[in-house]
């Protein structure tokens, strides 16, 4: 009841005191505003920047398994995986034939080469040899039209899929869908554009590659390459389990005697996913860091006002012992004034910070994050509290006979 | 017999350290009674401990040794908060300079002492109406002491010592800021509390003033120089 009563008037006469000094609470308040505004505005570039590469991300496929030789991360010992025997095409038929927890397998191989349609090109593209089950595979979107089939990829018809950015290169103003496109020199009927995916890995998208039937890939630009081989994992499988089996189906394609290590590395979206967590981890320490180093000032600012305040009411304070007030009533006077300043202007960064974060959403699909604006909101509560408790304490030591005193 | 004492000192002494060797003895030993619904002048020249008499009477301050019973408790030995409490529920102080907030009006400044003795807000602003009402400033209530004369701020002050029905009246050179006419209207008004039975010391340099009172008490040095019954004592009435 009595902390209560404390509290009421604590909050009467914080508001009063705000009020009497208009210009010197709102220039104090401006530091906090400073201060909650860059650390919201921080959390919500760092959102927007998570929100990107899952996007991004999410184009390798959670449920794929992508066979290869070098690791997606950690290659400390890069020629270790150099020397490692090529993937062969045939690895792919032998997983399609033996595993039995993915259920789309397919190859492929990388090359670069020049695009053209009549005076467009584009210039080293990434063409990739693959076969029908692809699409599938790697889970890509067809926007228009359709994947090549079993027959075309068997055969190595002149057939290919060519992702958007291709697409806008070579037809800014036509259908590309039926048109003849001439890659490294040989001729290839369009069949389909890819979905735009977008994303932190840019050139590594479809967006920039043309798939055409594997067969023809080995015919027209050489058969000795590495192979890719993706699988995806079949519904309601356990995507470890899956991994564990291809590698298990591998070792014996590759003969590894039970003793010898993988020679190959199976690749997941999950890989990417954890390393560019520590990145964003970091990216927030340091953001987090360097923003609140404006609410650190805006604290110390907030101690300083409080301190004269202190001063200023030394009389006020001596009466009010007089009458009664006990030290612990004083403290807390003074710590509410302290965090209903520091509350006010966290309030009012939400305010500014809001807007600023749709605007954000322009450039960066992103959006300021509920939980940032509660724990905005309680670290503004966290900072009044801390910078107005010296001055406070100062306040609820003061002799009640020196502070009548004083004038 | 002892029981009967409001204010018992024994003994009192008050040294302030000024640094390094330095001291300076404000009281040298002081031992006074007083008993309920007396009415006591302190007096005394300046430097003669009459200040710091009243702040250890008033609870502000502690002896440096000796004893203090006030109500038959000990209160030479209490801490900041336990002092606090005496000083909220059983002093009532009127300073010369009034000492009201001056952001709040009449009425919450008679509040104050019942905010911290935690009454509930209706009852407060019953009592307060009710003490003010009593020093004859029922239709001030919502003013500003900037927005009331130096008398009535007084009468504020008055009512504000009185609204936790204190054991002791302690004022301060009461009149000591306002003009002769109104400081007798104050000590026409103290005359009426103590008849009413309130316990009144009163602290002042003039002697026109310590004549309202029935016993006078004069401090020289840190001590008690005379501790006297006022025979021809100025009774004044409203007029």
């Amino acid at each position: 009841m009595y902390f209560f009563f404390e509290v009421k008037e604590g909050l009467r006469i914080a508001f009063r005191a705000i009020r009497a000094n208009k210009m010197r609470s709102v220039l104090t308040t401006l530091g906090i505003v400073i201060g909650i505004v860059s650390v919201t505005l921080m959390a919500t570039a760092i959102e927007g920047v998570d929100r990107a590469f899952e996007k991004s991300a999410s184009a390798f496929g959670s449920k794929v398994l992508y066979i290869q030789k070098f690791p997606w991360v950690g290659h400390d010992d890069w020629w270790k995986f150099r020397n490692r025997r090529d993937m062969k095409l045939e690895y792919a038929t032998v997983v399609s034939h033996q595993a039995t927890l993915v259920d789309a397998v397919a190859p492929s191989v990388v090359t670069m080469k020049d695009a053209r349609f009549g005076s467009r090109t584009m210039l080293s593209t990434f063409i990739t040899g693959t076969t029908y089950q692809y699409q599938e595979a790697s889970g890509t979107t067809i926007n228009d039209g359709r994947f090549f089939s079993s027959e075309e990829s068997d055969g190595g018809r002149p057939v290919c899929v060519i992702g958007a950015n291709v697409a806008e290169t070579l037809f800014p103003s036509i259908d590309p869908i039926e048109q003849t496109i001439k890659v490294g020199g040989f001729p290839y009927k369009v069949l389909a554009v890819l979905e735009k995916q977008v994303g932190l890995f840019g050139m590594f998208t479809a967006d920039n590659r043309i798939f055409v039937p594997i067969n023809s890939f080995m015919n027209q630009f050489g058969s000795r390459r590495d192979v890719l081989i993706s699988a995806r994992v079949r519904k309601g499988v356990d995507i470890e389990e899956a991994k564990e089996e291809l590698r298990g189906i591998m070792r014996k394609a590759r003969h590894l005697a039970p003793a010898q290590e993988d020679d190959f590395n199976i690749n997941e979206q999950e890989m990417l996913t954890q390393v560019f967590g520590t990145i964003t981890a970091v990216i927030a320490c340091i953001g987090f860091f360097i923003t609140g180093l404006s609410l650190f000032v805006g604290g110390i600012g907030i101690m300083n006002i409080m301190y004269v305040s202190v001063t200023e009411r030394t009389k006020e304070i001596g009466i009010r012992k007089a009458i009664g007030a006990r030290r612990r009533t004083i403290l807390f006077q003074f710590l509410v004034e302290a965090a209903l300043i520091c509350l006010i202007g966290g309030i009012i960064g939400l305010m500014i910070a809001y807007p600023l974060s749709l605007i954000a959403d322009q450039i960066l699909p992103t959006a300021m994050p509920f939980s940032v604006v509660i724990i905005s909101l309680l670290v503004s509560l966290f900072v009044g509290v801390n910078s107005g408790f010296l001055p406070a304490f100062k306040a609820s030591k003061l002799d009640p006979v020196d502070a009548l005193r004083y004038e | 017999m002892n029981n009967s004492y409001v204010i018992n000192l024994q003994q009192i002494k008050k040294i302030y350290d000024m640094g390094g060797a330095e001291e300076v003895q404000a009281l040298r030993g002081v031992s006074v009674q007083i008993g309920k619904n007396e009415y006591v002048a302190i007096m005394g020249p300046s430097g003669s401990g009459k200040s710091t008499l009243m702040n250890i009477i008033g609870c502000l301050d502690t002896p440096t040794s000796g004893l203090y019973e006030f109500n038959s408790i000990n209160v030479s030995e209490m801490n900041d908060n336990q002092l606090a409490k005496v000083r909220n529920k059983e002093i009532g102080f009127v300073f010369q300079t009034f000492n009201l907030l001056a952001r709040s009006n009449a009425l919450h400044n008679v509040e104050l002492p019942l905010i911290y003795a935690g009454v509930s807000s209706a009852e407060r602003k019953r009592l307060a109406h009710e003490a003010l009402e009593h020093v004859g400033l029922g239709d001030r209530v919502h003013h500003k002491p900037n927005e009331l004369s130096g008398g009535q701020r007084q009468r504020v002050a008055v009512a504000r010592a009185l609204v936790n029905r204190p054991s002791i009246l302690l004022a301060d050179e009461p009149t000591g800021n306002l003009d002769s006419k109104t400081g007798d209207e104050i000590m026409v008004l103290f005359e009426e509390l103590h008849t009413q039975g309130n316990t009144i010391i009163l602290v002042t340099h003039e002697e026109y003033i310590a004549e309202h009172a029935h016993r006078i008490i004069r401090l020289r040095d840190g001590m008690i120089e005379a501790d006297e019954i006022v025979k021809n004592r100025k009774s004044i009435t409203t007029e």
